[in-house]
């Protein structure tokens, strides 16, 4: 892609083909009417429940949906339907975070692994190594060293992620060093870092923006799958990992426990996987054609 | 071949380096004394220091390191901080169930996903390729517990056909053995099956816009030859990438599945030895899980010549 070198008019027409493809698509425009609604009930959370999604409150043990609790209680009489609420924030918090950490140090691994090969050689063995670590195990293990809190879940959902990142940065700069405006750019004797930054980076926008739509889908599952196996966020606070874990033992009486929590983790996922893929597809027309 | 062969294993030596590198500077900067873990509260600082020369803490760090991978070399795990077994007996207790596992989910994922993605690139852009595709993206977006949990109350709680937890192992009792694992196996393959039917959609489409495509169909090969024999045969090379990338998916869906039913394999000792602290477990499980990982894909790229003799040369 030499988004740089296209002249202003087809990049207009460009992006009204981008607009269209993404328009064409039902759903699509569902997921991320889905996704917009997430946001704001994150936002808004306060004003969807009055009730306190922490607050301990032993008569309500296991109370069923009912008008006061649409959800019904948890395991510690927690109002369910205020933890659902609130576990969107997390998820939603959680996710941009650790997407947009392992973008940022993927691309700025990346973009020197790419530009200078003395630096790549070491680093990218280290990559390997990471990458050879499968993430869960290595999140995990994270765990173990530095105890269950929100910077340990986010160390150990950018950790194995970024070297991902560093990859596709290093794979699309070893490419790009061959274009012909990046050799006069270079016979100009322009600096490395104005190389990397005005004639590089831009070209790595895109594919980055589908990188990182997976990222964040993977980075909320990672999440919910550490706080399910008790080794994610403190247990009190409203995740719908931790919710499941609370409910799971009591999953047979009440399914709701689990389904409640899992039901938006699960749309969540489908919808930013979704868009991923019809960004994927409206950014990368080889791609599209095939499918 | 066969220096091809050999020239691919000797790649992965420095990769395992790195990883038992990264295992132990992890592990290093744990917090907590492992000698004063084992020796307990009572001990004397005499105590402490005899057992720190004994377990080579008293050493450099770089000596400490090659002293680790001595011991690892000639099979010495170290020993459970937490029940005080030997760590390999630990893990060849647990291994069993997981392994069949990975054995059951593998063989049905491919038997589902693959003609499942052969015919959705077949009849593309059809009512029946939206529906595999959209079912793709389910079984990849779906978490793995609550894909779980999900059967569990269908098949087990609602319709009462499979027990819901616990699990035999094939040779104690087969029927059972086929009882408890059809939903974990179930559970498990969600995500792969999603995986493997796409890139095979993908890739039989790709192959089947090709020239020699139309020359088979145009000397009247018939169109069942021309899919599976010209085509998916063709598409091998990149469904065997995912199917071994993917097998990262596996081990993590291993960890949570074992969790959701009970079983007890290595996922599950994974997840007790975390809580419990037993570093030297942790060390070891993360260096198999991992192993089993460079393995698996040092298979597929041998896996390569046979589907595509290209790469041989």
């Amino acid at each position: 892609m030499k988004m740089s070198a296209v002249l202003p008019a087809a990049r207009e027409r460009r992006a009204g083909q981008w607009r269209a493809r993404l328009r064409g698509n039902g759903l699509t425009i569902a997921a991320s009417a889905f996704l917009v609604c997430l946001v704001l009930v994150a936002i808004f959370a306060p004003l969807l429940t009055s009730a306190d999604p922490i607050l301990i409150n032993a008569v309500n043990r296991l109370k069923a949906p009912s008008a006061q609790f649409w959800f019904g209680a948890d395991t510690m009489g927690r109002d369910l339907f205020a933890r659902v609420v609130y576990g969107a924030r997390t998820s939603l918090v959680v996710g941009v975070v650790a997407a947009g950490a392992s973008l940022l140090l993927g691309l700025l691994i990346g973009l020197v692994c790419g530009y200078f090969p003395i630096v790549d050689s070491v680093l990218m063995r280290v990559m390997d190594g990471i990458m050879s670590i499968p993430s869960i195990v290595f999140a995990v293990a994270l765990v173990a060293i530095t105890g269950a809190n929100l910077v340990t879940v986010l160390l150990a959902i950018v950790l194995p992620e970024f070297p991902r990142v560093v990859r596709l940065v290093r794979g699309l700069i070893l490419s790009l060093r061959n274009e012909a405006y990046v050799e006069a750019a270079v016979s100009l004797a322009t600096p490395a870092w104005r190389i990397l930054l005005s004639h590089m980076l831009p070209n790595t926008l895109a594919p980055l923006i589908v990188q990182g739509s997976f990222i964040l889908a993977s980075a909320i599952l990672t999440e919910a799958v550490m706080s399910f196996l008790g080794v994610g966020l403190p247990p009190e606070v409203p995740s719908w990992g931790n919710i499941i874990a609370d409910g799971r033992s009591y999953f047979q009486l009440r399914p709701g426990l689990v389904f409640f929590p899992g039901i938006p983790l699960a749309l969540t996922v489908l919808a930013i996987n979704l868009i991923g893929d019809a960004l994927r597809d409206a950014l990368d027309p080889k791609l599209a054609r095939r499918g | 071949m066969f220096g091809y062969i050999v020239r691919r294993s000797v790649m992965t030596i420095p990769v395992m380096g790195v990883v038992a590198l990264i295992v132990f500077a992890l592990l290093h900067f744990a917090p907590g004394d492992p000698a004063a873990i084992m020796a307990g509260d009572s001990a004397s600082p005499a105590q402490l220091a005899e057992i720190r020369a004994r377990l080579g803490l008293d050493q450099p760090l770089h000596i400490q390191f090659f002293y680790w991978l001595g011991q690892l070399g000639q099979g010495h795990f170290g020993t459970s901080l937490h029940s005080h077994k030997p760590v390999a007996e630990m893990i060849s207790s647990r291994i069993g169930p997981t392994l069949s596992l990975a054995v059951t989910t593998m063989t049905f994922s491919l038997l589902v996903a693959i003609p499942m993605g052969v015919y959705a690139a077949w009849a593309r852009g059809r009512l029946s390729d939206r529906l595999v595709m959209m079912m793709a993206v389910l079984g990849f977006s779906t978490p793995v517990f609550v894909t779980g949990y999900a059967l569990i109350y269908l098949f087990s709680l609602n319709a009462g056909w499979f027990p819901v937890q616990g699990f035999t192992p094939l040779a104690t009792d087969p029927v059972r053995f086929l009882q408890t694992a059809t939903l974990p196996t179930l559970t498990l393959s969600a995500v792969y099956v999603a995986l493997i039917a796409r890139i095979t959609r993908s890739s039989v489409l790709e192959i089947l816009g090709e020239d020699f495509i139309r020359t088979a169909r145009a000397k009247g090969v018939p169109e069942a030859r021309v899919v599976l024999r010209h085509a998916l045969r063709n598409a091998a090379v990149p469904i065997v990438t995912v199917a071994g990338s993917g097998a990262a998916f596996l081990i993590s869906g291993v960890v949570v599945t074992e969790s959701v039913f009970n079983i007890p394999g290595l996922g599950r000792l994974m997840v007790e030895s975390v809580l419990a602290r037993d570093y030297p477990l942790i060390q070891s499980l993360m260096l198999l899980l991992s192993l089993i990982y460079i393995l698996i894909n040092l298979g597929i790229d041998v896996l390569y010549m046979v589907f595509d003799p290209r790469i041989r040369a």
